[in-house]
């Protein structure tokens, strides 16, 4: 008797307690929620954080993420104005900024992902499509900073000036895609190119391109130390032929000087009696110039002899 | 008596008359184990190194630094611990596998991707790097953007390939690294500030950054030039400082001799000068005798040398060609 009624109490009580739990729902600081009823939105996006009420049963909630979420696009191969054909690989930030559009025009994540695919690569393709590769590298016209290697390329000159550059090129793909994306209640916040690589065959070309400049370079080099080398041996051998011919220069100067001057002093002391001087010179001769293997023929006339033939 | 009032309750509904007493201890144990669950979800404790970020029904109320700390427990508040003093890296174009006193590295199919970039002048150039940063605030790394750590990643490569895609290859490789980075850090930071991802980054740091596997060689190729180059310019110094230095001493050498000479010179004329001028001073007074006296005397001294002395007479002048002057001359 008894019994059936407790057991029928505790039912009614855990069912109650059932629907006072489904009429509570938490939103976190990283959601936000519609509430459907029977599949209609009711109301705006729930935003604030904290523990919310609704009709329990046929209200439902639907949460979405409040935060930014990424977006990475796979990488496409895009050929740029000028016919170069590059990988470029863009990401971009988007949250859910009309839940209740978002919910209605493509009902979760998935749908948007696939949304923002199409739009953002859509919209990197016209815009790689219409400028060409340096203004998607560079971001500035800054001068490089030249080195010696630098100089001997001089990039400088044949790299062009741009006009545009990455930044306002990933600015106009943004532009463009945000025109887009509030239709199906998502904003986007940055889209940036991540990623830029050569497709493999230009890539190619371009190592080949980078070698040949190192090879002008080291053969500059080489050529430049060979060149250097010669200059600094010319000096040496002018150096040499200055020290020498100097050298020589100035002890022809001296010894001429001695000369000079030896000549005087003998000149002044045999001009006295250039007789007597050729006498005793003439004498001193006689005694240098003959020796033991000279055979002298005299004649009895000479000076010396004169006595050994008479007695004057 | 306990031991036998439990068999009695375990044996059935039927014997009640201990129940009030059993009911009081089922009872005692229930709160106890409820009290149990109670306290130890609430109490917690924070390291050192972490913030806790507690949440009320989803709703951000506050942090708590480390220590123990109690929290609202079955599920009201929730906490989630953010490492914020905890210094974390992550690393491009290649991945530490076993980190230690020597730090293996790997590159895989992704990190060379992550590596390669295009340069300013077009060229490429293979950049590793790391960056270490920390959690600034807990709040936006967990509530502002979803996966902020992925987040940063591509924030990361797509800064970095700006950067180095306004440099040449020659500044990324060599002269510019420090300032790339620096400039890189700073990008990078700013954007994280505009992201509102809560991240503050500490240091980029460049590792490896070389030019392409197939290209390397001709870089190499360079720098043995630039070697070959100096080589060249110092052997030739060498020589020079070989040659010039003795030539200057040669030099110097020559001059001294040269004066060596001219005072030689000059002495020996004064010498004989007055050699003569004393031994002609004397011949004034007396020529006639002198002269003679010279003049034997000389002859004197030089015939006692000669080996043959053949004396003629003045009228026979003719008998020279009969004279073996050849034999003469031979012995």
């Amino acid at each position: 008797m008894k019994r059936p009624i407790i057991v029928l109490i505790g039912i009614v009580v855990f069912v109650l307690f059932l629907i006072v739990i489904d009429a509570l729902y938490i939103v976190s600081e990283t959601n936000q929620v519609i509430i459907t009823q029977f599949g209609e939105p009711m109301g705006g996006a729930v935003t604030s954080p904290g523990l919310h009420i609704k009709v329990p049963v046929i209200q439902k909630a639907n949460y979405f993420d409040k935060r930014w979420l990424e977006w990475d696009g796979d990488a496409n191969q895009i050929p740029t104005k000028d016919k170069k054909y590059i990988w470029i690989d863009t990401y971009a930030r988007w949250r859910i900024s009309d839940p209740l559009i978002f919910f209605q025009r493509v009902r979760d994540e998935r749908g948007a992902q696939s949304r923002v695919d199409d739009i953002v690569d859509g919209e990197t393709r016209n815009a790689i499509a219409n400028f060409d590769l340096i203004e998607i590298v560079r971001s500035s016209n800054r001068e490089f900073e030249v080195t010696e290697e630098m100089a001997i390329l001089d990039v400088a000159s044949i790299i062009p000036k741009i006009e545009t550059g990455r930044n306002k090129i990933a600015q106009i793909i943004l532009n463009k895609a945000s025109e887009i994306t509030p239709e199906f209640g998502v904003e986007l916040m940055d889209v940036k190119i991540k990623r830029i690589n050569y497709v493999d065959e230009v890539q190619r070309k371009v190592f080949d391109r980078m070698i040949a400049e190192r090879q002008r370079i080291a053969s500059k080099y080489r050529s430049e130390g060979d060149g250097k080398s010669a200059e600094i041996r010319g000096q040496k051998e002018r150096e040499l032929k200055k020290i020498q011919s100097e050298a020589y220069r100035k002890a022809q100067e001296v010894k001429g000087k001695a000369d000079a001057e030896a000549t005087f002093i003998y000149a002044q002391a045999y001009n006295l009696d250039p007789d007597f001087y050729a006498f005793t010179k003439t004498l001193e001769t006689y005694r240098a110039t003959m020796d033991t293997n000279t055979t002298m023929v005299l004649t009895t006339d000479s000076d010396y002899l004169k006595y050994f033939k008479k007695v004057k | 008596m306990s031991p036998l009032d439990r068999t009695i309750n375990i044996g059935g509904e039927k014997i009640k008359i201990p129940g009030s007493l059993n009911r009081n201890v089922l009872g005692g144990i229930g709160i106890l184990v409820v009290a149990i669950i109670l306290i130890a979800g609430s109490i917690f404790q924070i390291e050192p190194e972490e913030m806790g970020v507690i949440l009320r029904f989803g709703k951000f109320v506050r942090t708590e630094g480390p220590g123990l700390h109690f929290k609202i427990p079955l599920g009201i508040e929730k906490l989630t611990k953010v490492p914020v003093q905890r210094q974390l890296k992550m690393e491009f174009g290649f991945r530490t596998t076993a980190p230690g006193i020597r730090t293996q590295y790997r590159t895989t199919p992704e990190s060379v991707k992550e590596a390669i970039m295009l340069t300013g002048d077009l060229n490429v150039a293979v950049v590793e790097w790391i960056v270490q940063y920390k959690i600034k605030d807990p709040y936006k790394y967990l509530f502002k953007v979803r996966d902020a750590a992925s987040t940063f990643r591509y924030m990361n490569e797509a800064v970095v390939r700006r950067v180095v895609g306004d440099n040449s290859v020659d500044e990324v490789i060599t002269v510019g690294r420090a300032r790339i980075a620096m400039e890189a850090k700073e990008e990078l930071q700013s954007l994280c500030d505009l992201y509102e991802i809560g991240i503050e980054v500490n240091q980029l740091i460049f590792q490896d950054v070389n030019p392409p596997d197939p290209v390397k060689p001709a870089f190499n190729e360079v720098n043995e030039s630039l070697q070959e180059k100096e080589r060249k310019i110092n052997e030739a110094w060498s020589e020079y400082n070989q040659v010039v230095p003795r030539a200057e001493g040669e030099a110097e050498q020559t001059i001294r001799g040269a004066e060596g000479y001219a005072m030689e010179r000059v002495n020996n004329a004064k010498g004989d000068a007055n050699r003569f001028m004393a031994v002609y001073k004397e011949y004034r007074r007396a020529p006639e005798v002198t002269r003679k006296r010279l003049y034997l005397e000389a002859v004197q001294e030089i015939l006692p040398k000669m080996k043959s002395k053949i004396i003629l007479d003045e009228r026979e002048s003719n008998v020279l060609p009969l004279l073996n002057l050849g034999e003469e001359a031979q012995k």
